[in-house]
């Protein structure tokens, strides 16, 4: 643990300084603060922040996530010749990313609503949720780059597996779940819709989002049915803990597979 | 009169990759306290076997110690090893004074911190730069830097002055001497033979996956008949001669 802490210390040191978090964390604050501009009050903004959440941290999590992995390749095998274990190595690494990457955004969207607190009320509780999904999202798409860029040791196929798991999520899943709907139609889809949910991280991130907002035209068919079956409180822990798993899954599979392997 | 245990004893050890079986039975006893070359064509192994002593690569069948301790999984017999591989390796954003606190820190080592080279290298200028803007040779010197800097009772290093101006070159291969004067083991695959033949006791030669040949230079010289290692080395690789 002390050895893990001390890695997530300096790699924290290292990714803090890239260029990329920088940037990543700037477009968060200039959007945000875009918003504002535009005339939206905290809770427009808010709403308007939803999709950027939904759809640019996942991507930036899964394609960031597994080329970190790959760049520190030889920097992982100068560590692992140190005396550190291969446990505490893969919990440094992942910690090391997570941090910054949630870093950038709570600073990226939060700066802005701290700036803009004087004009007028700020939605302290939506703003909380947004925030804590985003985080969410990022360990949970972190936790899948690794487990991808650990599974193939081709750089490129690596990287092009995140992209399409994130096509999937964001892209594809609403369709499928659209198509499936539409084909059963007939028949009681309520449970298997539950557990379709379940599935997708990025949707469940919307659906807890959206169960705080109370924005039902845009919950979609498997939030609807969420809210419907578990209520909104109940819904909000169920999708928590569920993002909760899909970080700790993928994360066991990875350090598994990270303490096994060849370097 | 009892037989010193060998630095790296290695039986049986062999390794596949898919269908590419990489070591196929390595039988061998590295000497503690000399400095053993490691050489072989490409493929031959080399650094397969350099990472399985140092961990990285787990065998499929056969048994390896180190230093006296099995290597199973436990990184705890790694305190006493150094490594120095073929293309150094640091995160970017640190500099290189950091780099050097967070190996310091990783060890935790009580052992004086050996910074020799640091002065003979002239790197203190260089210590307070981003890694990323630092020259691929100071790289591999701040890499030396850190094989050196806790006095281990193993050396592996893995072509190391592939990246070293010749007066650094110089300098390392000074170091290596001094090491083994102070009792440290060292394996060290290199392709430049002329180097191993300044520096080197004994050769270990790889091929396909086995040893063929495991001596003093003096006495591969013997068997092939040849006066230059590079000679020696060839008529290995042709099969001319056997162990």
């Amino acid at each position: 643990m002390r050895t893990a802490c001390k890695i997530l210390g300096y790699q924290l040191r290292d990714i803090a300084r890239n260029r990329w978090i920088i940037a990543y964390a700037v477009v968060l604050l200039a959007l945000t603060e875009a918003l504002f501009r535009l005339g939206g009050d905290g809770s427009r903004v808010v709403l308007s922040l939803l999709n950027v959440v939904l759809i640019l941290v996942p991507l930036v999590a899964l394609t960031f996530g597994t080329l970190y992995l790959y760049n520190a390749r030889e920097f992982i095998e100068l560590l692992l010749a140190q005396p550190v274990g291969r446990g505490s190595m893969f919990a440094g690494l992942w910690g090391g990313l997570v941090l910054p990457l949630a870093g950038a955004l709570l600073l990226g969207v939060g700066l802005p609503f701290l700036f803009h607190a004087r004009d007028g009320v700020v939605p302290l509780r939506s703003l909380l949720i947004l925030l804590a999904t985003g985080t969410l999202l990022t360990s949970a798409f972190t936790a899948l780059a690794f487990l991808l860029a650990l599974r193939f040791d081709d750089r490129a196929r690596g990287f092009g597996a995140a992209l399409l798991v994130w096509l999937m999520c964001a892209v594809v899943y609403d369709g499928v779940v659209l198509l499936v709907v539409a084909l059963f139609a007939d028949y009681p889809l309520e449970t298997p819709l539950l557990v379709l949910m379940l599935l997708n991280p990025l949707d469940l991130g919307r659906v807890l989002l959206l169960l705080d907002l109370d924005v039902a035209a845009l919950l979609g068919y498997t939030g609807a049915v969420f809210q419907h079956f578990l209520g909104t409180a109940l819904g909000m822990g169920v999708a928590t803990l569920a993002l909760l798993a899909w970080t700790a899954l993928p994360l066991a599979l990875g350090a598994r597979r990270f303490a096994r392997r060849d370097f | 009169m009892t037989t010193p245990v060998p630095a790296i004893l290695a039986e049986g050890l062999t390794k596949r990759f898919g269908r590419l079986e990489v070591l196929r039975g390595i039988d061998l006893a590295v000497p503690a306290g000399r400095i053993t070359g490691l050489v072989g064509p490409n493929a031959a192994g080399k650094t397969t076997f350099i990472k399985a002593v140092l961990g990285l690569v787990r065998p499929d069948q056969g048994s390896l110690a180190v230093l006296g301790h099995r290597v199973n999984g436990d990184e705890r017999y790694r305190r006493q090893v150094g490594y120095m591989p073929q293309a150094a390796s640091f995160p970017e954003n640190l500099t290189g004074r950091e780099v050097l606190a967070m190996v310091r820190d990783l060890r935790g080592a009580a052992v004086a911190s050996d910074t020799t080279l640091l002065e003979q290298f002239q790197l203190e200028p260089e210590l307070g730069k981003p890694v990323r803007t630092l020259s691929g040779g100071t790289r591999q010197k701040l890499s030396a830097l850190v094989a050196f800097l806790f006095q281990p009772d193993l050396l592996v290093l893995d072509e190391p002055t592939a990246g070293l101006d010749p007066v650094a070159s110089g300098i390392f291969k000074e170091k290596l001497a001094e090491t083994r004067e102070r009792g440290t083991t060292v394996l060290l695959a290199s392709h430049t033979l002329a180097e191993l033949e300044e520096v080197a006791d004994d050769i270990v030669f790889l091929l396909d996956g086995r040893v063929r040949f495991h001596g003093p230079i003096e006495e591969l010289r013997r068997l092939t008949g040849f006066a230059r290692l590079e000679r020696a080395v060839a008529a290995l690789m042709r099969g001319d001669a056997a162990s």
